[in-house]
């Protein structure tokens, strides 16, 4: 038996019938993690001395016989999301330091349970970036392919999801950055509806977009995790007052009648032609299993990047601006107050995010806020609208998560337009606010190739539902790269 | 190009980043880029659409005044590059 395959089901099963223990699989993991880790850069930090507490307490309540479905299993999680007592840097010199004081509560929901935390995973320095190239500590490779990038800003979970260093991981989404990495890593990734999953803890990068999601192995995992972590929070006022759902009910329904859209502007010249191809096959093949296509307009999706920009910067701008050197992280002394703000700020971030600050505190100074953010916010509801519009007519919209597969290390990083430009199709949906997954759905140029299916919103059961019928009629997520 | 070296230092000073020559220089081309680029919107005409900052319908989010447990002093405290007592301790303000 190669425990590295198992899913939670299939783990949950032998953890119960005591055919091995939480300590023989969290050590499995450990040890796996410490042999791939050099080569691969998924994770920051793993948590050998802090696991064996969790190890005790997740046996203890298997061995009463009263396991939840996340006691004893091995996850990662992403470096921006508070864990209590562990280091969680945001792969920033900035909080290279930082041992948040309290949990975050999509992490706490999991704790509730007894899960195992492996380790925290590498991003792009506070999420900003698509290829994990913007780590303060390290470039995360991709496992199926290490001169390529893993996607980003979550690349460290999926490059660990993918490589089974972890069952599963959490990733955060604020423009694609769940579902792009798990593109490109060949596994699948799910944004929630804005709201669905607390983001108390999530350190924050762009407030009206963040969102915790799920990166696993298998869409049955994907709705497992979305379960336990989901729901309204006290501690975050924008969580959504929605009940959840058992989103393991509509696995396994037929998917026929189900009409889905496909919008043409996403299938844009300079696609790649065989990502196009691989695509085009998937949505065949959902259409051979019942599914309607009917083909829509999203007119306003090539004014989704731009918007994005200015408000995920603004957002940022102001968000960021916490770190100073004050209460916690980096500080570096100066010769007075500003002075001590100024060099901590300077040395404590990275290019691209010092470039993100500068963007947005320019769209919201003085006699440039109409003309960028609240045009920003203007289009938003242009693109919002383009989606309420095309779900009166579709259930769900397909289309590719990323135009190409991963690129080469170093390609993308020295042009920031250009990085900006490969989150084309997952940024509108952030901007609207929707949840949407990305399944793995074949290989073009060797690399896994990702389908992106969006709801409308809080009907993620409907997502994982014909996410879960390509799936099991097809085996790509089954293939594994070859590391050992 | 829109904008120019010294629009960069003022965006640095209200960012408080401090910023070298060359990072000026790099700054301002990259800004520069991004901006002709997001010039894009204003080929939409906007003039009746209501700005969307927020996604949800979600407003006025209350809850009962109840007080409940707040970190303790020491743990607020355990992450500060400085403090003194109960104090997060920063260079002097005033003369």
């Amino acid at each position: 038996m190669d425990i590295a395959r198992l899913n939670i089901n299939e783990l949950r099963l032998l953890l119960d019938k005591k055919e091995v223990s939480v300590k023989e699989v969290s050590e499995y993991y450990l040890d796996r993690i410490d042999k791939l880790n050099p080569r691969l850069c998924a994770y920051l930090i793993t948590t050998n001395s802090n696991a064996e507490k969790m190890i005790d307490k997740a046996q203890k309540r298997i061995d009463n016989k009263q396991s939840l479905n996340l006691t004893g299993i091995p996850l990662a999680i992403k470096d921006n999301i508070c864990t209590e007592g562990i280091l969680t840097t945001c792969a920033s010199r900035i909080l290279y330091n930082f041992i948040p004081p309290y949990e975050s509560t999509a992490t706490k929901r999991l704790l509730e349970q007894d899960y195992i935390l492996l380790g925290k995973t590498n991003l792009d320095e506070f999420a900003m970036g698509s290829s994990t190239e913007n780590s303060a500590f390290c470039v995360t490779k991709n496992p199926w392919d290490l001169e390529t990038v893993p996607g980003g800003s979550s690349g460290g979970s999926a490059a660990a999801v993918a490589a089974d260093m972890c069952v599963a991981a959490l990733g955060s989404d604020t423009g694609g950055s769940i579902r792009q990495p798990a593109s490109f890593c060949g596994v699948v990734g799910l944004k929630p509806t804005y709201g669905r999953v607390s983001r108390y803890g999530l350190v924050a990068f762009a407030s009206s977009l963040d969102q915790i999601g799920p990166i696993t192995k298998c869409v049955k995992d994907s709705a497992i995790i979305l379960k336990t972590i989901s729901g309204n929070d006290a501690s975050d006022s924008t969580s959504a007052p929605v009940s959840v759902p058992d989103y393991e009910d509509s696995l396994g329904r037929d998917i026929k009648g189900i009409r889905v859209g496909i919008p043409k502007e996403y299938f844009i010249d300079g696609m790649d032609k065989e990502v196009e191809k691989v695509i085009k096959d998937a949505i065949n093949h959902l259409i051979s299993l019942g599914a309607e296509p009917i083909e829509i307009s999203l007119p306003h999706t090539e004014y989704a990047v731009a918007t994005y920009y200015i408000i995920a910067t603004s957002e940022a701008s102001s968000n960021l601006a916490r770190f100073d050197g004050v209460k916690y992280g980096f500080r570096r002394h100066g010769k007075d107050l500003m002075d001590m703000y100024l060099k901590t700020r300077s040395e404590g971030f990275g290019a691209e995010v010092k470039r993100r600050i500068m963007l947005g505190t320019y769209a919201l100074s003085s006699g440039y806020y109409d003309a960028y953010y609240k045009k920003a916010q203007e289009v938003r509801t242009l693109l919002k609208t383009d989606f309420e519009k095309a779900f009166k007519n579709v259930d769900l919209i397909l289309t590719p998560t990323s135009p190409t597969v991963a690129f080469k290390i170093g390609e993308k990083s020295n042009n920031p337009l250009q990085m900006y430009l490969s989150d084309i199709f997952t940024i509108s949906i952030n901007l609207a606010g929707l949840p949407a997954i990305s399944i793995p759905c074949g290989f073009a140029h060797d690399m896994p190739v990702g389908l992106q299916i969006i709801g409308r919103y809080f009907e993620e059961p409907l997502i994982l539902q014909v996410a879960y019928a390509y799936e099991q009629s097809t085996n790509w997520h089954q293939k594994r790269p070859i590391l050992d | 190009m829109k904008v120019s070296a010294e629009d960069v230092r003022y965006i640095a000073g209200l960012s408080r980043l401090e910023l070298s020559d060359d990072e000026i220089q790099r700054m301002r081309t990259d800004l520069n880029d991004i901006l002709l680029y997001i010039d894009k919107l204003n080929e939409l005409n906007t003039t009746n659409v209501e700005p969307t900052s927020h996604v949800l319908d979600i407003s006025n989010v209350f809850q009962e005044d109840i007080p409940s447990q707040s970190l303790d002093v020491d743990r607020a405290l355990a992450n500060a590059p400085d403090r003194q007592d109960s104090y997060f301790r920063v260079p002097k303000i005033i003369e």
